[in-house]
């Protein structure tokens, strides 16, 4: 019988909610990990079964957990996360060199065919890989040892590598995304990296074609399409379609264009969806209203998605790991906002309910197609 | 035997209850105990001292009889009462925060 495991990262844990194919009826278990900072779960698309959590806290750093049994039972592995040879210098806020330095894991992003392995992006900016199921992480170094590095610079957030596209139709492709130094593309499997951000324009950077500096939030592809890909830049929504070679702004219609997250429909590849944001220096939606936007023709004609969404005096966020899609036949669409709410629609997106209401603010969502 | 005194997060960490108990070998210092404590609960490395410099994490402190013993050296002997068990070894989470 089909399901889903729907897995939420929180400030105070993570849970694990399934639910049959209808997805009315939810089984919520957590917090696991109660207390910690969950930034990010995510289970193995090779076996479902496998799933890591990124669980730290300020006081005892980071931990890498571990279950092989669907999100029952946990185990902490391997959190040595050590740069290899020199770690040079960043950009600081104040525009000081400033040595890099780890802070936490943000994202956790399995092998699509390996349960064993699995790619963490960590700040300050960094790859790591472990092929032992997490038990040792290797940095994949010539990523943050690129030429650009020195002049990379934190987001408000910290220097976050949190995207990790990985490609089946071309295994040695890697995409990255770092805020705020933009997309980086590797060709040969995390051997060498370059720059994929032409034709983003950000608000403060003097030169018009920086290959550097953007703070983009979140990137996202269709496996069917693997040379188009979506980005939710600070401010712009963004598509590219030869592979992040360049990009073309499709914000259009949108009330905010700044806002984390946006994915995918899994079987349209041109139906994205975005949670339009007032404004980064607000980080409430616009009008109080919690609304997604979808586009079907892969940007510039949006519709506001609100049935079954708070229409009035909503004033949460939702980051850019929190959406999700299922892959069954009505898909199913999924986030979590700052407020402890996740909701979820399983028609996409034309109508939503509440998951859970009362969690703590949400970091991350992501789901599983149990079949 | 070395009595340890852990926060609640890392004895959860640990599935520990109460008290930990541990062998050092040597003198009995900040390093020995902290070695010990690592190699019999390997999920701690890395949550008291950074694993590669080991460097006390900035919000951790260590006490003992009644006495700071933070920022003493990692190879300087522990009180007496602690290398013989009368008195445990304090591994504290700063109170910090909101």
């Amino acid at each position: 019988m089909s399901g889903v495991r729907v897995l939420v990262g929180t400030h105070k844990g993570a849970f694990v909610m399934t639910s049959d194919a209808k997805r009315k009826q939810w089984d919520i278990s957590g917090p696991h990990f109660t207390g910690w900072d969950i930034y990010h779960v995510k289970g193995s698309p090779a076996d479902p079964n496998r799933i890591y959590a990124a669980q730290n806290t300020g006081w005892f750093g980071q931990i890498i957990q571990r279950s092989d049994d669907g999100g029952k039972t946990w185990n902490p592995v391997g959190n040595k996360f050590a740069y290899e040879g020199a770690t040079g210098t960043h950009l600081w806020y104040d525009g000081t060199p400033r040595p890099w330095e780890f802070k936490r894991v943000w994202h956790l992003e399995p092998s699509l065919t390996d349960p064993d392995t699995v790619y963490a992006g960590v700040e300050d900016a960094a790859l790591f890989r472990s092929t032992d199921a997490g038990q040792n992480w290797e940095e994949l170094p010539s990523l943050r040892q690129h030429a650009t590095a020195p002049n990379w610079a934190p987001g408000a957030g910290g220097m976050c590598l949190h995207t990790i596209l990985l490609d089946k139709n071309h295994p040695e492709r890697i995409f990255i995304a770092i805020s705020s130094a933009g997309v980086f593309k590797s060709e040969d499997a995390g051997k060498t990296w370059r720059p994929a951000n032409k034709g983003l324009h950000s608000e403060g950077i003097p030169d018009p074609n920086a290959e550097v500096g953007h703070c983009v939030h979140r990137i996202a592809m269709h496996p069917s399409r693997p040379d188009t890909l979506f980005m939710q830049k600070h401010w712009d929504v963004m598509r590219s379609d030869d592979a992040g070679e360049s990009w073309r702004e499709v914000s259009d219609n949108l009330p905010s264009d700044f806002g984390f997250p946006i994915d995918v429909h899994p079987h349209e590849p041109e139906t994205i969806y975005v949670v339009p944001i007032k404004s980064d220096s607000e980080h409430v939606p616009p009008d109080g209203k919690l609304r997604v936007y979808r586009s079907r023709t892969g940007g510039n004609e949006w519709e506001a998605l609100t049935n079954g969404l708070p229409q009035s005096n909503c004033f949460v966020n939702v980051l850019r790991d929190a959406m999700a899609v299922d892959s069954l036949e009505s898909p199913g669409i999924y986030f979590g906002t700052t407020g402890g709410q996740v909701y979820g629609s399983a028609d996409a997106g034309d109508s939503w309910a509440p998951i859970v209401r009362d969690l703590p603010a949400v970091y991350s969502v992501e789901v599983q197609t149990l079949r | 035997m070395i009595r340890v005194v852990l926060p609640a997060h890392l004895r959860n960490l640990a599935r520990v209850d109460g008290e930990l108990r541990v062998d050092v070998a040597g003198p009995t210092t900040q390093q020995s105990v902290l070695d010990a404590l690592e190699a019999g609960y390997p999920m701690l490395r890395g949550t008291i001292r950074d694993q590669v410099t080991h460097k006390r994490r900035a919000f951790i402190r260590f006490y003992a009889c009644e006495e700071d013993l933070s920022n003493e050296a990692p190879d300087a002997p522990l009180p007496e009462a602690v290398a013989t068990g009368k008195e445990p070894f304090l591994v504290v989470g700063a109170i910090a925060g909101g």
